[in-house]
């Protein structure tokens, strides 16, 4: 049982939970994730990135988008409240080593687990140059946290309500044509996001780290329900990844392999907004 | 007797309430050709116990009688209802045919079977026993070398061990026709279990010593049992939100009731072992932590078998494309066929099943129980070289699974969603023997096909999980990444010792319940020594 001990709602859908998880920090590296349950019996066991971890204090964040039933589920949770099962950390660390320039990309809800591994290089003596995205102002998270570490902060959006209107691959691009060029790339975001920081790095050559956040049941290696196509070869994001070299990665069978389930999900989703629906409607009747 | 088998079966029915919700009648009226059921083979039991009682009451049974004792059948639910129903397909004996199959038992002083049991359970004594009607006794001794009863005598491949060997089985010239051990201690497993007469094992005064377990499955439980029998205190680590292992996410409900498994580990629970699930030891804490950290004095591998293997094959990542291990465990673990669980499982029409083996069986037999309209199973050589239990193949075959031999995948081909719209397949000859004394598959040139098809489970076994040598400095693994031990279970580090499937690669539940046994033996000798 883990304990939620500070809940902020940091846009429209997406929240912060500080969770009780002395174990989990035990280990917990940048670039890891866990496993969360929300149902023991039931419930499904989702994949989740850590966004920020205190191994004195004993917490780690996670920082999420409620767009299933079960994050919805967790979205409804509150300080005190508990989160049955975390397991944790799951997949390799981010190597982090001193080699002079990072770039770290993240769109939309991706900055929150890159926030760690923005950290990992700053501790190393790296300079960290930060790209951060989003469709719009609201959907902008953790960006004073980055910009209180990043040597260099660029923020877009794609409708212009804050930073430049563009897309994260333009300052890349800028960045990579520099006379200096980075050491290395990582694009943390929507998969779409990530195939264009890849495709747009590849002309440079700049090594790129991508991180996938597939569909996963164990989180072990058993099941194979997170293998994606890295060069051709079958991995398994769960424990060969979840960072991958983003020039190898077949990005469209991954897009693909995410629908899976994409029907018997809105159903689902269909259900609990109308249940969610019901129960506010339930609490304004009682009051 | 009857009476005992209807109330037998209520009591099944309630300790197994998740898995009879849909459920039909034991017996039904759309029989298939050869199914006979329950209340005809009790029937047949008590019409010829009627012509033996005198020599049942006083054991005075020559071995010429006990031969001529006719096999009970295993009863079964209708296939036609169970190839939708979650619910166990085998029922179990009733006593009258239990005794009746029990008498069948020779008591050869050489005891064969013993010897061909992993785990060496006193079968002859028990038996002796069951002929008796004397159940409880029967389990008891049972319990002395295997404390998951109801679990082996349902899951273990008796065939191929303690039955193989079997006097009677020789005597009749049919191996088929060994005493039903297997379901005798089935049956007596159910009985005590359901009339809540489970006696917990006896555990010594506390050592102070501290044993850790990685994996809950069979190997590691069988371990503990041993260990905490002996008074060290033990924790099992599990990464699961269940306990039990491939007991619990791999093999289905409707072979192994995950309640019956839940109440084995409850014994386990009750002598004190402990339990942490959601630990993934490699990530959560180290081999290494436990033992130089949290004062662990010795640690048990049983972490089972590893990553699924897939064919390498164009299309094997599109969707509608699952390993085994995770179709099963979507249905199995995570519950995916209730209407409230929220793990969704891949809805298909035809579900094609790549493989020979138990789990491929178990796949094929959950696509039906899933809604498939059709499935059909894809084997390379045919049905003489399948490795899986003959009755798991007649099982699926008589629940309407349809056996394609002679068949590989070349390709697995998709609509532009990329979902699996048709697998081509290369027609195969059978060749020469090969090592392992099966006949060869050989390809056919030109001979490729389409098979269409809604989703397509890889079945092909595993490669052993990676995780606890790359963060265990100094644990030897070899080429293939099994872990080594020797003949005790010891690795090449001290203090630990590591058994089952990542141990052997792919086997049984029963193998791995022996590697436990051996390495709780040594390891109880090491702790007893510090």
């Amino acid at each position: 049982m883990h304990k939620i001990l500070e809940k902020k709602q940091l846009s429209a859908d997406v929240f912060y939970f500080k969770v009780d998880a002395s174990d989990i920090v035990r280990n917990r590296k940048a670039g890891q994730f866990v496993l969360v349950q929300i149902d023991t019996e039931f419930g499904e066991r989702i994949p989740l990135t850590i966004a920020d971890a205190s191994k004195e204090e004993g917490w780690i964040v996670l920082v999420f988008q409620a767009v299933g039933a079960s994050t919805l589920k967790l979205s409804q949770k509150n300080k005190g409240d508990f989160i049955p099962a975390i397991l944790g950390p799951l997949g390799k660390p981010t190597k982090i080593e001193k080699m002079g320039t990072v770039v770290c990309v993240g769109g939309g809800i991706g900055v929150a687990p890159l926030y760690p591994i923005v950290q990992a290089h700053k501790a190393v003596g790296n300079k960290v140059i930060v790209i951060m995205g989003a469709r719009t102002k609201d959907l902008l998270i953790f960006e004073d946290e980055m910009r209180s570490l990043a040597d260099e902060l660029f923020v877009v959006t794609d409708d212009g309500s804050a930073g430049k209107k563009a897309l994260v691959t333009e300052p890349l691009k800028e960045i990579c044509e520099r006379n200096e060029k980075p050491q290395e790339v990582v694009a943390i975001g929507p998969p779409i996001m990530m195939k264009f920081c890849s495709e747009t790095t590849r002309p440079f050559a700049i090594h790129t780290l991508v991180s996938l956040n597939t569909i996963m049941i164990d989180g072990t290696g058993m099941c194979g329900g997170c293998r994606v196509t890295v060069g051709g070869e079958t991995k398994f994001v769960c424990v060969d990844g979840p960072e991958f070299d983003g020039h190898l990665v077949d990005f469209d069978n991954m897009i693909l392999r995410m629908k899976s389930y994409k029907k018997q999900e809105s159903e689902d989703m269909h259900i609990c907004r109308m249940e969610a629906a019901a129960e506010v409607l339930d609490k304004k009747a009682r009051t | 007797m009857k009476d005992t088998r209807k109330k037998s079966a209520d009591s099944d029915a309630s300790q197994v309430a998740d898995s009879v919700a849909n459920c039909g009648a034991v017996s039904g009226a759309n029989y298939t050709d050869n199914y006979t059921n329950i209340d005809a083979l009790e029937k047949k039991a008590l019409d010829f116990i009627a012509s033996v009682d005198d020599a049942i009451q006083n054991q005075s049974f020559s071995p010429k009688e006990r031969l001529a004792i006719p096999l009970q059948e295993m009863p079964t639910r209708n296939p036609l209802e169970r190839s939708r129903q979650m619910c166990e397909v085998a029922i179990g004996f009733t006593e009258s045919m239990a005794i009746l199959e029990a008498n069948r038992c020779l008591q050869c002083k050489n005891q064969p079977c013993v010897a061909a049991c992993p785990v060496h359970v006193p079968i002859p004594q028990f038996i002796a026993k069951t002929a008796q009607g004397a159940f409880k006794e029967a389990v008891d001794i049972i319990k002395m070398t295997n404390l998951l009863p109801a679990v082996c005598g349902r899951v273990c491949p008796q065939e191929l061990q303690c039955q193989s060997v079997c006097t009677v089985g020789k005597s009749l010239k049919d191996i088929d026709k060994a005493v039903g051990i297997g379901r005798l201690e089935r049956f007596v497993a159910d009985w005590e279990r359901e009339r809540n007469l489970i006696t917990i094992p006896e555990v010594k005064p506390e050592t102070g010593k501290k044993v850790a377990v990685v994996g809950s499955g069979p190997a590691g439980l069988t371990l503990a049992a041993d260990v905490r029998r002996e008074g060290h205190s033990v924790t099992i680590f599990e990464a699961f939100h269940k306990m039990g292992g491939v007991m619990v996410y791999g093999i289905p409900e409707f072979r192994l009731p995950k309640a019956i498994v839940a109440k084995e580990i409850e014994m386990l629970k009750e002598m004190g072992v402990q339990f942490r699930t959601n630990y993934l030891v490699g990530r959560t804490g180290t081999l290494g932590q436990l033992l130089k950290e949290e004062g662990f004095d010795a640690a048990f591998i049983g972490s089972g078998a590893g990553l699924p293997k897939f064919l390498n094959i164009p299309g094997e990542n599109l969707i509608g494309v699952f390993s085994a291990n995770e179709y099963l465990t979507r249905a199995n673990l995570m519950k995916a066929y209730k209407e409230f669980a929220a793990t969704p499982f891949y809805q298909a029409g035809h579900v094609l099943v790549v493989g020979g083996g138990n789990v491929a069986m178990d796949a094929a037999r959950m696509a039906l129980r899933l809604g498939a309209k059709k499935v059909s199973l894809v084997y390379r050589r045919t049905r003489d070289e399948m490795p899986a239990r003959k009755e798991e193949v007649d099982h699926a075959e008589e629940e309407g699974v349809v056996f394609r031999f002679l068949e590989n995948p070349t390709r697995i081909l998709g609509d532009e969603e990329g979902r699996v719209v048709s697998m081509e397949v290369l027609s195969y000859e059978l060749g020469e023997a090969d090592e392992s004394g099966r006949r060869s598959p050989v390809p056919i040139e030109d001979s490729e096909h389409l098979i269409d098809c809604d989703a397509v489970i890889i079945a092909l076994g595993n490669n052993s999980n990676p995780l606890m040598a790359q963060t265990t400095p100094g644990l030897d693994v070899d080429l293939r990444g099994q872990i080594i031990a020797d003949a005790e279970g010891k690795t090449s580090l001290p203090a630990v010792w590591a058994g089952g499937d990542i141990v052997l690669g792919a086997a049984t539940v029963i193998l791995a319940m022996g590697e436990g046994r051996k390495a709780a033996a040594s390891m109880n000798t090491y702790l007893a020594s510090i």
